[in-house]
């Protein structure tokens, strides 16, 4: 292993969970594991404790992840990662508290807590791997399931339209917005560490592969052939914005998307109580 | 400052009372009538004794934020009537294989669906037994008495803690609603129990540790030791597993730590059993109608006594028939199509003959209706 490639494991292995058996749940290729790889290193350099960091998901393959991280982890139920995260984090406002989750846990069956935990700008860290499908389940619709897009449950092409993740984080309230994907993992790594670093609700969106039922079903190829269509399709902010809506079809907007410094909810609770209990 | 101080309270608000007695400092919920008072007082008290309120979106989130906190090492509780019972129930379910203590309060009204937002109702008695999904085993009380709602949750807590599992209390409307004097104990007066934490170096922490009382040793996110929550059946040291030889024992483990300690955890009050040859059995604001028409049965020569069960989960099967074995007739009281009805015919031997007197049509049952019915079963 070339020495760069040793180093950056080397990392990641430091915040494995000794006892915990791999191989992994997921299937050999997934983006799941190069997004695990991206949160550690991001940690890293952050030099957080690792007592002082809560991993909380709900249920689907890409919230198996905390499983294997030596942090405090909590799988929880389906769609509910993030309440149970605010119990955490409110109850211990000095932890980290990041969730994980997927595109159906956060937007189908927890849509509603995610729109909330964006409102209340509670300070966690949301990454929610998109593979524009259910993968645990075996490959049925999910919001993120483009129009026309195969899956089990849209045999015929799905009649549905789909929800932009980062769309509706910033309308309800977040106050820290970015998209990357598995293929630009340097700056997924970048944007998580930018995501944790900020005091508020931060989301960030990573475009993932499930090459087993999205590619399989779309005729999208193995892993490296879904990976590098995210690498064409992705286009930076700055150059979105001189782009055309017709140019932009098809594409996706990947970087930091959004950032306000509004206050964030244990702060303002504290403030508020404070500032009636003490007159 | 003494603390012992006398306060006119409604039921929901002994219940906020109790649970800051009891050293909750974290309450998440979803406003719903007959129970709201709950979470508007502890939205008041719990700041200013450094706790934290936060109302959630719906009561699945509100369930969720009470096991998160717990787990974080609040005592955490959360109030609700039947609709939102209903949402709980699925991460009760997680509070009960993951072991978190948290209090649940169910101020019940009349079901099914809405139903009766303001009316009483003891309709909720099966679901708080078999409300989540997979085997279950449940721990909930009932508290008859605006004085009893404070005791009831402090022992509510005490359970959850013992027992590291989810403990329901089920609130009759009448009961959360109407305002009685209250002796609030002065500190100490009650024992609180509280989880029993690791002591072990974290490398030698095992979460989820086959103990002799089955009872594993809890700690918090942030004292130094990590490790892994998850609602899959899961080995002792939390991961999930798929072979028999471990679930078995999970399961057991979660049973048993319960079902073996069942004398810790019953509470009846018996009156006027001696010689008694007929008995009203009932829970909740039901046991006040019961308890009168006793005495006026005994006071009419008749040999009427009067058992009321504060545990209504687990059933407290030995104990009950024992005090009733001298009976020839029960007539259970509850407010509902017949539910712990059901429990008591299971008890009791044949010959016993055992009467229903039911009402769910959003009143509560009096003492004439009791005593009614003892005359046609005389
Ligand atoms: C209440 C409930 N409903 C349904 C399921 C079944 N289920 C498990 S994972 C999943 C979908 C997960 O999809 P996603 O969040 O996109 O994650 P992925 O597996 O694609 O990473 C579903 C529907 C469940 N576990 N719980
Ligand atoms: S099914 Fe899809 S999402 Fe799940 S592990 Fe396999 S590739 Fe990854």
């Amino acid at each position: 292993m070339a020495t760069a490639e040793k180093q950056k494991s080397d990392v990641v292995l430091k915040y494995l969970r000794p006892k915990k058996k791999f191989p992994s749940v997921w299937c050999p290729g997934c983006g799941n594991g190069i997004v695990m790889g991206a949160f550690l290193r991001a940690i890293d350099k952050l030099g957080y404790d690792k007592d002082n960091v809560a991993v909380v998901s709900g249920i689907g393959c890409s919230s198996r992840l905390p499983i294997y991280l030596d942090f405090h982890t909590l799988h929880t139920t389906h769609g509910r990662a993030l309440p149970f995260a605010t119990g955490v984090k409110f109850a211990r406002p000095g932890m980290k508290v990041i969730v994980i989750t997927g595109d159906g846990d956060a937007l189908a069956i927890g849509g509603n807590h995610f729109i909330h935990a964006c409102r209340r700008n509670i300070d966690i860290t949301a990454i929610l791997i998109n593979n524009y499908i259910y993968g645990m389940t075996g490959g049925q619709g999910s919001p993120t399931t483009p129009s026309a897009a195969i899956s089990t449950t849209t045999p015929y092409g799905n009649a549905e339209k789909h929800f932009d993740p980062c769309d509706l984080a910033i309308g309800a309230g977040a106050s820290f917005v970015a998209r990357a994907t598995v293929y630009h993992t340097p700056q997924m790594e970048r944007l998580i560490g930018e995501a944790l670093e900020h005091r508020g609700f931060s989301l960030v969106e990573v475009i993932s592969n499930c090459h087993t039922y999205f590619g399989r079903l779309n005729r999208q190829g193995d892993p490296v052939a879904m990976i590098k269509a995210f690498k064409d399709n992705a286009v930076a902010k700055a150059r979105a914005e001189k782009m055309t809506a017709e140019e932009l079809k098809g594409k996706f907007v990947i970087g930091g998307l959004y950032r306000s410094d509004k206050t964030e909810f244990c702060d303002e609770y504290q403030k508020v109580v404070d500032a009636h209990l003490v007159k | 400052m003494a603390e012992k101080q006398k306060r006119l309270l409604q039921g929901n608000g002994a219940c906020v009372q109790g649970a800051l007695y009891a050293g909750m400092r974290f309450f998440a919920g979803y406003p719903i009538t007959p129970s709201t008072e709950v979470a508007e007082g502890s939205a008041r008290e719990l700041p200013r004794i450094g706790g934290r309120f936060i109302q959630m979106e719906d009561e699945l989130a509100s369930m969720a934020a009470v096991i998160g906190a717990s787990v974080a090492g609040m005592k955490s509780m959360t109030a609700t009537s039947g609709p939102g019972y209903s949402l709980m129930q699925e991460n009760i379910g997680y509070a009960y294989i993951t072991e978190t203590p948290c209090v649940v309060v169910n101020v019940q009204r009349g079901g099914p669906s809405t139903g009766l937002p303001t009316k009483v109702s003891q309709s909720d008695t099966m679901q708080a037994r078999y409300g989540p999904h997979g085997d279950y085993t449940a721990i909930a009380v009932a508290p008859s008495t605006v004085a009893d709602t404070f005791s009831e949750t402090v022992r509510a807590f005490n359970l959850s803690e013992r027992f590291r599992t989810p403990v329901t209390v089920l609130l009759d409307e009448v009961i959360a609603h109407s305002r009685e004097i209250i002796t609030i104990p002065e500190k100490g007066e009650i024992e609180l129990i509280e989880r029993v934490k690791a002591t072990v170096p974290p490398e030698k922490f095992v979460p989820f540790e086959m103990t002799p009382n089955k009872v594993s040793p809890m700690a918090a996110y942030g004292e130094g030791y990590r490790f892994h929550v998850t609602g899959l059946t899961h080995d002792p040291m939390g991961f999930s597993t798929n072979e028999a030889k471990e679930i078995g024992p999970k399961l057991n483990k979660l049973r048993d730590k319960i079902m073996n300690y069942t004398a810790e955890i019953e509470k009846l009050r018996i009156e006027m059993m001696d010689e008694a040859e007929i008995a009203f059995v009932s829970y909740g604001s039901v046991s006040r109608a019961s308890l009168q028409a006793a005495s006026l049965a005994r006071s009419a020569g008749i040999k009427v006594g009067c058992v009321q069960f504060c545990t209504v989960w687990p059933f407290p099967d030995d104990t009950l028939k024992e005090v009733l074995s001298g009976c020839r007739k029960v007539i259970v009281g509850e407010l509902n199509m017949g539910q712990i009805v059901h429990e008591i015919r299971r008890i009791l031997p044949d010959d016993v003959e055992v009467h229903s007197v039911l009402r769910y049509d959003g009143e509560i049952i009096t003492p004439m209706q009791l005593l009614e019915k003892l005359e046609e079963v005389l």
